[in-house]
């Protein structure tokens, strides 16, 4: 069909537009402006920072719509050695990182056992999993905090300066926690969409449990670790709430970081720090989401099977 | 059922964490493709890692949020005294509380009208006209959704900034001085201005969300009541909102959830819960009752009527929009 055929839901509503008349026209005009002033509304916030992270200290203090003078790359380096997110940003990424591989290391076994073997107690594991998608990690840092501090008491001997709390590793390992509901949710949802005769073809041929799991299902589940692995590269990049609580001494994350900026501007007025701050942490979030989108659409054309 | 629409370019997984579009098939009980029975010891070195580390850091935590409710404990002190519901007493006293508890039901509310309201009704406007450069528009107004909280709340007070802000500097550009706000700093604005953030940090998630269900309705059931007369309106009343009624709803108890999380962590990095406690919501009540001023079983009551309230709000949320589902 064609577009002239559907009325426009801009257009006032009192009849049916003409096919071709001037009203569903100017209901086009009308949608268009408005879809482009809320992708404005989102773009221009977004593109003013990045301009901003270029001014000079004294450009803050005009019309908030001027462009920069000249282009003060100095900001950035004052943000990354001064304020230290240079290595902010290093712990960022080794948490995110261990906290993807720990994540993905024990829902993928679990997530592909749950799809595809019978085993006591399955129901009880899937609704425990299933409640756990309802426990926001919010709700439950304080326990989590004060559990760390009792193991910590419990060390004192062998670890006098603390060994959990200030610890990117147990960070990333509480990051993998929280989102295992999700991970495996997702996961066996995709397992139990893959035709079973592909393991049982490679069972015929006589390979172990573990190698179909790892060299057939793996790969063929590719998509849904896709979109877990971006998900939840999102969740840990971005979270402050936990890492704030869980590394409260100088190992910060960049997040943390940031808000420290953040707060310290409302006193100092040191806008061009806190604006390149902010544009060292949106870059690798906006280059991983490009970039995995579109492995993600590809994966989708040209796969065999869908979710 | 037909598809018509273009491939989608979503993933089909994608929305799921939102929506939970395919939630029927993994609720127990559902028939599972299941195919064969043990290796136990298989099967336990598959599932025993992970189960341990959720039971570790989500199930012990969680009931601890409510034992500990029943306690008064300045945390590092070893004496926990137990008090029974001593403080779901105090709270009820406690004009702080049910200040950040009207707050958080007020945010709900605003945003939760605003957000699914625009997106549902931008989504259907866009499926139905189809327009051109929808793939970059989706690029765009997905970019708040992949934004940290800390980002959104530099980004807005930059926006609400009082003297050089986007908002007031913009107002002063077209002569409009009279309409200028102490965003943030007013005690009956602020409430709203964390709210437009968060409608602006949402809004094009749903959207996008929307859109894809929409695209799966066939152009066949628009064709035929056009041809009755149906006006632009009614169509999406009578046809659009039926027909994607399943994932509205279950996007709407999500959204309500996911509401209460967001509402803190802007507050937290934006406001503090300021001017004078007036855009104080429970989790940031919570959050400062347990770390500044160290009322660790306080806190925790306040963190039980949190989990009471969500798990309220959903259960409502899902049985008031309960309908036939219906089919195409």
């Amino acid at each position: 069909m064609t577009m002239i055929d559907s009325p426009s839901l801009g257009a006032p509503s009192t009849g049916s537009a003409r096919p071709g008349g001037r009203r569903a026209r100017a209901g086009r005009a009308v949608t268009y402006t408005l879809v482009t002033a809320l992708a404005l509304a989102i773009a221009v916030p977004v593109a003013w920072v990045l301009t901003a992270s270029l001014k000079a200290k004294s450009e803050f203090f005009g019309s908030p719509w001027t462009l920069p003078e000249a282009l003060r790359w100095e900001n950035y380096v004052d943000a990354f050695t001064d304020a230290h997110l240079g290595s902010y940003f290093l712990t960022s990424v080794l948490v995110t990182v261990l906290g993807l591989v720990f994540v993905l290391a024990v829902s993928v076994p679990a997530a592909y056992v749950i799809a595809r073997y019978d085993f006591p107690g399955k129901g009880a594991v899937e609704t425990a999993l299933l409640a756990g998608l309802f426990v926001n990690v919010n709700y439950i840092v304080v326990p989590i905090f004060l559990m760390l501090v009792d193991w910590d008491k419990a060390l004192v001997d062998a670890f006098p300066d603390g060994f959990f709390l200030d610890n990117p590793t147990v960070l990333s390992l509480v990051y993998a926690a929280t989102s295992i509901p999700f991970t495996i949710y997702l996961l066996t949802a995709y397992f139990r969409s893959i035709p079973v005769e592909y393991e049982d073809a490679a069972a015929l041929d006589g390979a172990s449990r573990f190698r179909i799991m790892t060299t057939i299902m793996l790969p063929m589940a590719r998509p849904a670790v896709t979109t877990v692995i971006l998900f939840n590269f999102l969740a840990y990049w971005n979270d402050f709430i936990i890492s704030l609580t869980l590394l409260p001494g100088e190992g910060k994350t960049v997040q943390v970081g940031l808000l420290n900026l953040f707060t310290a501007q409302k006193a100092a007025a040191d806008y061009g720090r806190l604006y390149a701050g902010m544009v060292i942490v949106i870059v690798p979030v906006l280059l991983v989401y490009a970039l995995i989108q579109k492995r993600l659409i590809e994966g989708m054309a040209s796969g065999g099977v869908k979710g | 059922m037909t598809t018509l629409s273009t491939p989608p370019r979503q993933p089909a997984a994608r929305p799921v964490k939102k929506t939970g579009a395919t939630f029927r098939r993994t609720r127990p009980g559902a028939p599972d493709r299941t195919r064969k029975r043990g290796d136990t010891r298989f099967v336990l070195a598959c599932l025993l890692p992970a189960l341990v580390l959720f039971a570790v850091f989500m199930v012990y935590p969680t009931v601890n949020v409510f034992r500990m409710s029943l306690y008064t404990w300045s945390g590092f002190s070893p004496d926990m005294k137990f008090v029974g519901l001593d403080n779901f007493r105090h709270l009820l006293d406690d004009r702080q509380f049910v200040r950040a508890f009207q707050n958080t039901v007020a945010l709900l509310v605003v945003v939760t009208v605003a957000t699914m309201g625009m997106a549902l009704f931008l989504a259907a406007i866009m499926t139905r006209q189809k327009l051109r450069g929808g793939n970059l528009l989706r690029f765009v107004l997905y970019i708040p959704n992949i934004l940290s909280v800390v980002v959104i709340a530099a980004i807005f007070s930059a926006v609400y900034d009082q003297n050089n802000g986007l908002l007031n500097g913009s107002l002063r550009a077209v002569s409009l001085d009279t309409w200028q706000q102490v965003w943030l700093g007013d005690q009956k604005l602020v409430l709203y201005s964390v709210g437009m953030a968060m409608v602006w940090q949402s809004l094009g998630y749903y959207m996008v969300l929307y859109m894809s269900s929409m695209a799966s309705i066939p152009e066949e059931l628009y064709e035929a009541s056009s041809l009755d007369g149906a006006s632009a309106v009614r169509q999406f009343f009578s046809l659009t909102l039926p027909l994607i009624w399943q994932n509205l709803r279950t996007s709407l108890t999500f959204f309500v959830m996911s509401a209460v999380n967001l509402s803190f962590v802007l507050v937290r990095a934006m406001t503090g819960g300021g001017p004078d406690g007036s855009s104080e919501v429970l989790l940031s009540y919570m959050y400062k009752q347990a770390y500044t001023n160290s009322s660790y079983g306080y806190g925790m009551a306040i963190g039980v009527v949190i989990f009471a309230f969500s798990f309220l709000v959903s259960l409502l949320v899902s049985r008031a929009t309960r309908r036939e589902p219906l089919q195409f």
